[in-house]
């Protein structure tokens, strides 16, 4: 018996070595709760993370955009205005944002924001020989961009470099096309504009339509491929919070009188599928938390009653209701503690595995593999915390036990 | 620790009453005014046929229950304006308990019961207790058991563990309910003994609630309960 330690400490670690039993068997449950709890709780992390990393490496934050052009009614006279019965939605014509030098310095000017620049988007025709495919040409100023789209990361072959006779595509364009980096590619727009430009990367942004479509060139050579000297179709926009994206595309829309998307308003399907999957997997943890919780009361309820004679003896003997309510408050702490250490581990070590054995087709990983510690904290102290809970109804009843009452059993 | 040079009553009960189920239909006094005084090193027997009222008079000595009634002294403390907590220091200070099962840690040793009075107490140092629960043991002639569990021992042992942990505090009083009730006879005279012993070297009171006429003969003093008051004894 260790004198250093206080009168509760003693007899709570005592009474749960004498029901090793009880205690093994409640401890395990604990280990599997929390183990649930981890492993989900890491796994969803890890999944949603790189959801949103894979969606926000290749597409701005906030995108400015010209306002839409709408039907204006016609009038004959200041009297008289023609009523038709269907108004025809206006055909939204390819236009340079007005102005766009003096909104890109004032949205520059925002603390939120962390990274702006100009963008030109068009289609075309990308043509080699017989094989002619659609495409969207991006025009951008690579160093700017490639810290919003992180392109360069995506890059399979070839340079992410940019002058004005080069284009970057993606693999299944290449593939479709017969091209590989330093070949020659012909691209024509609408407006009947040729460019032949060279292949300098190849990337795959894990996504067959986009590989396919989706291309990149200097902003001046789209602006010369758009007809739009000068001008800019959009304005692509980082912010510091990625969840407030929302709130500052509309204050942004506000200022400058154009339209303003957000990555949250662009992306809403896959928003409110994370947050529905969220929803489901706190639900599961809330249950799994309290059947935990309901184990320890349970087993300490039961403790209260088959040791209802020694804390009758013990309070004869001069133990006072606080401690013999420390006594099982504790028991109940240590029981979540103990038991959602082994929880972590096994939780930690079983994300471990599933992340190892269950790869992608392609043979890269599901999700990065990512306990955090603050996870393990948090989960290990939830657990303490729900014991101690869990652990104050029997502990208040054995502390309130009648010691006359008691002793006579 | 008590003194051991005691002097004076070290228990002094006037006109105590107790009632059950008090205001209700089924209200029942068991106890009807009982005066009683017990003086330092006084060796008492308290018997009755069951259900007089003896179990409820020591649980009120005992500062495990409150009388409905009259006062109450510990070794000249007026019980009756202390709240609980001062009630469990009084008791744990100034009284052991012995009971008839024994009523042991079962997760504890021999010396450790014995130490558990003075580890609650919480300001002993570890040395003194260990100290004088092993100085306990081997006046009760269990030096050879002291780190046995409470439960691997035979119901005599384990009532001389019990009678250890009741004086580890040097009590002015012990209370005993039955001490020997469930031992043979043999057992039951070493426990005897043992009490009679401790109540000569450190003049401790002990009150012995007890059906057998014949250890409640070999007692200084024989106290008789019937239908809860203190009557004149014929033994």
């Amino acid at each position: 018996m260790n004198r250093w330690a206080p009168f509760e400490w003693i007899v709570a670690l005592r009474f749960l070595r004498q029901g090793r039993a009880q205690t093994v068997f409640i401890m395990t449950g604990i280990a599997i709760g929390v183990g649930v709890i981890v492993f989900m709780s890491a796994m969803l992390a890890s999944l949603q993370a790189n959801f949103v990393t894979r969606t926000l490496t290749s597409q701005a934050h906030i995108q400015i955009l010209p306002p839409e052009e709408l039907p204006r009614p016609l009038r004959v006279s200041t009297a008289v205005v023609v009523q038709a019965p269907v108004i025809q939605r206006p055909v939204q014509r390819q236009r340079s944002i007005d102005q766009w030098q003096t909104i890109v310095s004032e949205v520059h000017s925002y603390s939120e924001v962390t990274n702006v620049t100009p963008t030109v988007s068009t289609s075309a025709l990308a043509l080699r020989g017989d094989a002619s495919r659609s495409i969207t040409i991006t025009g951008i100023e690579p160093a700017v961009y490639f810290r919003i789209v992180r392109l360069p990361d995506y890059i399979v072959s070839g340079e992410p470099r940019l002058s004005t006779e080069e284009i970057i595509i993606g693999s299944e364009l290449a593939r479709e096309l017969g091209v590989s980096v330093a070949d020659k590619l012909s691209v024509t727009t609408a407006g009947n504009t040729t460019r032949l430009l060279t292949v300098s990367g190849v990337f795959d942004l894990g996504n067959k339509g986009a590989n396919q479509r989706s291309t990149f060139v200097a902003l001046r050579t789209a602006q010369t491929l758009a007809n739009l000297a000068g001008g800019v179709t959009s304005i692509d926009i980082t912010v510091r919070d990625l969840f407030a994206a929302d709130s500052v595309a509309a204050q942004l829309a506000a200022v400058t009188g154009m339209q303003a998307d957000s990555w949250i308003s662009t992306n809403a399907q896959l928003f409110s599928t994370l947050s529905a999957q969220e929803m489901s997997f706190v639900t599961i943890e809330l249950f799994v938390a309290l059947s935990v919780a309901f184990g320890i009361a349970s087993v300490l309820s039961v403790t209260v009653i088959q040791r209802s004679q020694e804390i009758g003896i013990l309070r004869a003997m001069g133990t006072s209701q606080r401690q013999v309510l420390g006594v099982f408050l504790l028991q109940g702490a240590l029981l979540g503690l103990a038991g959602a250490l082994v929880g972590a581990a096994v939780g930690s070590g079983s994300l471990k595995l599933f992340h190892d054995l269950v790869r992608l087709p392609d043979g890269s990983e599901l999700f990065p593999f990512a306990v955090k510690p603050v996870l393990l904290l948090l989960t290990v102290l939830l657990a303490t915390v729900t014991g101690v809970l869990a652990a104050s109804l029997p502990a208040l009843n054995a502390s309130r036990l009648d010691p006359v009452v008691a002793i006579r059993g | 620790m008590a003194d051991t040079t005691r002097t004076g009553p070290i228990v002094q009960l006037g006109g105590v009453t107790k009632c059950y189920n008090v205001g209700q239909p089924a209200e029942v006094e068991v106890l009807h005014g009982i005066d009683l005084t017990l003086e330092a090193g006084e060796f008492a027997a308290l018997i009755g046929p069951s259900g007089s009222g003896k179990s409820t008079l020591i649980n009120i000595i005992g500062l495990l229950d409150r009388p409905t009634s009259g006062t109450l002294f510990i070794h000249g403390q007026d019980t009756r304006a202390l709240d609980d907590r001062a009630l469990t220091r009084l008791r744990s200070e100034e009284i052991g308990f012995v009971f008839q099962h024994h009523h042991l840690l079962s997760a504890f040793t021999a010396l450790e019961n014995v130490m558990m009075p003075m580890l609650v107490e919480q300001h002993f140092p570890a040395a003194d207790m260990r100290a004088r629960a092993h100085a306990l043991l081997v006046q009760m002639g269990l030096e050879a058991w002291e780190h046995n569990l409470a439960n691997n021992m035979s119901g005599g042992q384990q009532q001389r563990v019990a009678m250890a942990r009741a004086l580890a505090m040097n009590p002015a009083l012990v209370l005993a309910d039955e001490p020997t009730g469930n031992l043979d006879t043999k057992s039951a005279d070493a426990v005897f003994a043992l009490m009679r012993q401790a109540n000569r070297e450190s003049r401790t009171t002990f009150l012995i609630v007890t059906h057998n006429n014949a250890l409640a003969r070999r007692c200084d003093r024989i106290i008789e309960v019937v239908d809860g008051q203190i009557v004149p004894t014929s033994h």
